[in-house]
C-alpha cells in the first residue's frame, strides 16, 4: 500500500503511505474549492483549528478557510520566511506570532494559496478562539483588512481542570444568540439542527478511527510516528473535513493501513521509506517546525527515534480521552469540543496528560519542542519538563524552534541536542540495567 | 508601617516611592499582622474585582513583577528568552519567599503567559490558593454577563474558603461604595494632571497609583486627597512641553526611570494605561440591588478599552485612544510596550493606523521592566516632542 510520488521541488523520491497520498489529494481538492469560489459563488468562512466548528459551518454551506493551515502550507513550501519579513516591514513586531505574520504577509503579497491560485476573501470571520489569545488579535487584524462580519465565540479556560455547566451554558448561549443568527444572515441559509446532527454523527465515526490509529503507537514497534506522521493524520479532521464522508473514508482507510503494519510488525513509514529498528520511544510536547519539516523528522528516524504520543495532535481535539461529537446534544457537544482542546487545559492537566502518555505508551523520554511564536504552548514548558521528569524518572530534553519562521531553526544545534539526548536515554537504560 | 509625612507633596511622593521600592511588601505584611486572621490576596494586571476581596475582609495586593530592582535568578530558569519579564520576576518573588504571606493569588485573563502562570502557581505553590479569572469577551448581559456573574460568585466562594466566612451582599455593597470613591478620586487626580501637567508630573502620579495597589483602599483614598490638596497649594514652573498619551504598558510596567525619561525629554504625559485597575470602571458602579450583577454590568458596559479586551464593534476599534487624545488635549501618542507582549504588540499596527487616519502623531518603542538604558528613549521621545512643536501646525 505504499506509493512513491515525486514533487517538482524535491529531487529525491519522497515515500508516502497511500493514506498520505489520499490526504494530500483531499487537501488539494480543498484548496481548489477555495480558489474556485469566484466562479462557484460559495461563501467563505475563516476560522481556527482549535475550536474549529466545521460541522456548524457546513450547515450554512460555507467553505472553511483556516489561516493556520495556510501558514503551515507556506512554511512547508519555504514561503513563510518572506511573508513574515513582509509583515514586519509593514509594522508588525518581530516579537509576535509568526503564524499571524505569515498570514498577513501572504495577504500583502496577493493572497496566493499553496496551489498557486488566489485564496478568496472571507465573508465571515468566525473568531472561535480556544486556548490562545493571539487568535483574537489575529482576527481583529484581519477584520481591519476585510471589514467583514466577525463573530466572537469565547471559550472559557479549563483553569480548574473541569468543564462546568456554567461554561457550557455560556457557550451554547453564544451559539444560539449570536453565532448562529449571524451565520444565517451572512449565508442566507436557515439553521437546521438535524443537518448539524448528521454531520456530528459522521464526525464521531471518523474520530473513532483516528483514536484507534493514534493509540496503535502503544504497540511495539509503533506502526506510526504520532508527531511527524501524526500531523498528516490530523489534517482532515482538524481542518475542513470533520463531519464529511471524505473524513470517514480517510480514517477507515488509514486504520486499515495501520492495522496491516501492526500485523506485519512494521514501524512507521518515513519520507525515506520504512523506518529501521525502533530504538527510542518518545513523547513530544509542542508544535513542530514546518519550514524544515523533513530535515527535522530525519533527525529522529535516522537515530531510530519514533514519537509514540504528542500533545500537538490534540490541539484540535482530545478525542483519545473519550470525547466524541454527540448528535444527541449538538450545541453542547460543540461547546465541550472547544473546551477540551489541549491548549485550553491548565498546566497541571497538561502535566498529567504527558505523564500518562509516558506511562501508557512506554516511552523512554519526553522531548519538548518549544516554539518561539506560541506562548500558549510555550509559557510554562520548562516547568512541565521538570514535573514530568520528576514523576516518571525518565529523561526529558528541551529544544527551541519556530512554527514557520526559518530564522529560528538552527539545524546543527538541534541535531547536537537530540544526539546528546539519545545518549542520555542510553545512559539511563544502562543505569537501570546495572541496578537490576 | 512606613511613616507618612503629611501635607507636603514631596513627603507623599517619598512615601509612595518607598512602597514602590519595597519588594518585601512590608506594608501589606504589617496590615496582615495587625489583626489575627487577616488575609492578603495577590492579583496580577490588568483588572480584578477588588470589591469582593475587600468585602471578604482581605487586602487586595497588586503584584506587578519585580521592576528594575529585582535580580531574577530562579525566574529565568522557568522561561525561554522570548517570553516577557513580568512572569519570570513574579516567579522570582514567589520562589524567594517575598510572597510567603499571600494567602491567595488571582490571575486575570490578560494573555496566554499570565494564564499559564496561573497553572504554574498551582504546581509550584500548592499551599497557596490560586485562581484564574476568566473575563467574558461577550458583552451581552444575558450571555457574557450571566457567565461573569457565575465567575464572580465562584471567586466569592473561593475567597470565603480562604477567610473562613461567607461574604454578604451588604459587605460587597459597602466595598463598592469605597471603590467608587477611589475611582472618583483617581479620575479627579488624572483630570488635575490634564489641567496642570506641570504640577502633577507623571512620575509622581505613577507612584501615587502604584501605592493604590498595595495600600488598603481607605488609606489610599486619603493619600490621593492629601496629594491633590498639597499639589493645589503649589505652583511649579510651566515648561514648553508637548502633551502626549502613553499607551501599551497595561501589564508589565516600565521602569520609573523610563517615565521620567519621557518627561525629561520634553513631554507632559496627560493620559496613560499604566494601572488601569485604579480606574477600570469609567463611572460609579451601582450600589443598590444585586452587587454581583452590578459588578458584572459595569465590566460589560462601563469599563475602559485595552488590547486584551475584545472590541465587538469594528467602528469603535481603537477609538478610545483618539478620544483620549481629544479629551486630554494631547498632541501625540507614545506606544510604550513591553517586549514580547502579545496583546499590545499585535494591536499596535491597528492602533497606529487608526491614529494615522485621525492625524494623530505617534511613535513606538519597547521596554522591559528592567530596561536600564534610557538615553535612546529620551532621544526618541525628545525628537518626537520637538517634531510636534515644530510641525504639528503645518
Amino acid at each position: 500500500m505504499t506509493v512513491i510520488t515525486r514533487t517538482s521541488t524535491k529531487p529525491a523520491a519522497i515515500i508516502k503511505d497511500a493514506s498520505m497520498a489520499k490526504q494530500k489529494d483531499m487537501m488539494s481538492r480543498h484548496y481548489e474549492r477555495l480558489a474556485n469560489v469566484p466562479e462557484t459563488g460559495e461563501k467563505v468562512a475563516a476560522t481556527f483549528v482549535p475550536g474549529n466548528l466545521n460541522e456548524l459551518l457546513m450547515c450554512f454551506d460555507f467553505a472553511n478557510n483556516l489561516p493556520e493551515v495556510n501558514a503551515i502550507q507556506s512554511g512547508l513550501r519555504k514561503q513563510s520566511g518572506a511573508y513574515i519579513m513582509e509583515a514586519e516591514k509593514i509594522g508588525h513586531s518581530e516579537d509576535v506570532c509568526t503564524y499571524v505574520k505569515s498570514d498577513i504577509g501572504m495577504m500583502a503579497k496577493g493572497g496566493i494559496g499553496p496551489n498557486g491560485r488566489k485564496l478568496p476573501d472571507p465573508d465571515v470571520l468566525l473568531l472561535s478562539y480556544t486556548g490562545c489569545f493571539t487568535f483574537m488579535k489575529w482576527f481583529e487584524l484581519l477584520r481591519q483588512q476585510y471589514r467583514c462580519e466577525t463573530i466572537m465565540f469565547h471559550t472559557p479556560y479549563m483553569a480548574d481542570g473541569k468543564v462546568t455547566k456554567d461554561m457550557v451554558r455560556y457557550m451554547v448561549k453564544q451559539l444560539t444568540q449570536d453565532v448562529i443568527p449571524k451565520l444565517e444572515r451572512v449565508s442566507g441559509i436557515k439553521f437546521d439542527i438535524d443537518r448539524l446532527r448528521e454531520y456530528l454523527r459522521k464526525s464521531a465515526r471518523a474520530e473513532d478511527d483516528l483514536v484507534w490509529v493514534l493509540q496503535s503507537a502503544k504497540t511495539k514497534p509503533s506502526p506510526i510516528d504520532a508527531y511527524f506522521g501524526g500531523i498528516y493524520y490530523i489534517g482532515p479532521i482538524f481542518g475542513a473535513f470533520r463531519g464529511t464522508d471524505d473524513a470517514i473514508d480517510y480514517y477507515r482507510f488509514l486504520r486499515e493501513e495501520v492495522e496491516e503494519r501492526v500485523a506485519q510488525g512494521k514501524g512507521p513509514v518515513t519520507p525515506d521509506g520504512d523506518m529501521g529498528k525502533e530504538r527510542y520511544r518518545l513523547v513530544v510536547e509542542g508544535p513542530p517546525n514546518y519550514t524544515h519539516f523533513r530535515q527535522f523528522w530525519k533527525m529522529f528516524y535516522d537515530e531510530g527515534a519514533v514519537v509514540v504520543a504528542s500533545s500537538y495532535t490534540k490541539v484540535g481535539g482530545t478525542y483519545d480521552f473519550g470525547f466524541r461529537h454527540d448528535p444527541d446534544h449538538p450545541l453542547e457537544s460543540l461547546a465541550e469540543y472547544c473546551l477540551n482542546v489541549y491548549t485550553n487545559r491548565n498546566l497541571p492537566m497538561r502535566v498529567d496528560m504527558l505523564e500518562n502518555y509516558m506511562n501508557e505508551y512506554e516511552a523512554d523520554g519526553l522531548l519538548i519542542n518549544s516554539i518561539k511564536s506560541c506562548n500558549s504552548f510555550s509559557a510554562g514548558q520548562l516547568l512541565i519538563m521538570r514535573e514530568v521528569e520528576k514523576r516518571t524518572g525518565k529523561p526529558a530534553a528541551f529544544i527551541e524552534t519556530d512554527l514557520v519562521d526559518p530564522r529560528y531553526f538552527s539545524a546543527a544545534n538541534i541535531k547536537n541536542r537530540l544526539e546528546s539526548y539519545f545518549q542520555m536515554i542510553e545512559q539511563k537504560r544502562a543505569g537501570v540495567r546495572a541496578a537490576a | 508601617m512606613l511613616d507618612v509625612p503629611q501635607s507636603a507633596t514631596a513627603g507623599i511622593v517619598r512615601y509612595c516611592e518607598d512602597l514602590f521600592r519595597d519588594l518585601n511588601f512590608e506594608s501589606a505584611r504589617a496590615w496582615k499582622a495587625a489583626e489575627p486572621g487577616r488575609k492578603v490576596i495577590g492579583y496580577m494586571p490588568y483588572y480584578i474585582p477588588r470589591e469582593i476581596i475587600h468585602a471578604a475582609g482581605a487586602l487586595p495586593l497588586g503584584i506587578l513583577g519585580g521592576g528594575d530592582q529585582l535580580e531574577v535568578i530562579h525566574g529565568d530558569a522557568y522561561y525561554q528568552s522570548y517570553i516577557c519579564r513580568i512572569p519570570r520576576s513574579t516567579i522570582e518573588l514567589g520562589v524567594t519567599g517575598r510572597l510567603d504571606f499571600v494567602d491567595g493569588m488571582l490571575f486575570p485573563s490578560i494573555c496566554d503567559v499570565i494564564r499559564n502562570l496561573s497553572g504554574m502557581w498551582k504546581l509550584m505553590f500548592p499551599g497557596v490558593g490560586s485562581r484564574y479569572v476568566d473575563l467574558p469577551q461577550n458583552f451581552e448581559d444575558d450571555v457574557g454577563g450571566v457567565f461573569y456573574q457565575s465567575e464572580l460568585n465562584e471567586i466569592r466562594h473561593w475567597l470565603a474558603g480562604i477567610t473562613g466566612r461567607p461574604i454578604s451582599d451588604s459587605a460587597i455593597r459597602a466595598s463598592i461604595v469605597l471603590f467608587n470613591e477611589s475611582r472618583r478620586l483617581v479620575r479627579e487626580v488624572y483630570a488635575l494632571r490634564v489641567e496642570q501637567p506641570w504640577n502633577v508630573p507623571a512620575s509622581e502620579l505613577y507612584l501615587l497609583m502604584r501605592a493604590g495597589l498595595v495600600l488598603p483602599v481607605e488609606e489610599h483614598n486619603q493619600l490621593v486627597r492629601d496629594y491633590m490638596a498639597s499639589v493645589r497649594e503649589q505652583q511649579r514652573p510651566i515648561k514648553d512641553n508637548s502633551r502626549v498619551v502613553v499607551s501599551g504598558a497595561f501589564c508589565e510596567q516600565p521602569p520609573l526611570s523610563l517615565i521620567k525619561a519621557i518627561e525629561l525629554s520634553g513631554c507632559y504625559i496627560v493620559d496613560d494605561d499604566f494601572m488601569l485597575i485604579n480606574r477600570w470602571e469609567k463611572s460609579d458602579i451601582a450600589v443598590d440591588g444585586d452587587p454581583v450583577a452590578n459588578l458584572a454590568y459595569a465590566f460589560l458596559h462601563d469599563s475602559n478599552s485595552t488590547p486584551p479586551k475584545y472590541e465587538p464593534d469594528l467602528a469603535r476599534k481603537g477609538l478610545y485612544l483618539v478620544e483620549s487624545v481629544r479629551k486630554n488635549q494631547a498632541e501625540g501618542v507614545i506606544f510604550a510596550m513591553a517586549s514580547f507582549c502579545d496583546p499590545a504588540l499585535l494591536d499596535r499596527p491597528i492602533l497606529q493606523d487608526i491614529l494615522k487616519q485621525h492625524g494623530v502623531p505617534q511613535i513606538a518603542f519597547k521596554f522591559a521592566e528592567n530596561s536600564g538604558q534610557m538615553q535612546p528613549i529620551r532621544e526618541q521621545a525628545g525628537t518626537f516632542s520637538d517634531s510636534i512643536k515644530l510641525w504639528s501646525g503645518t
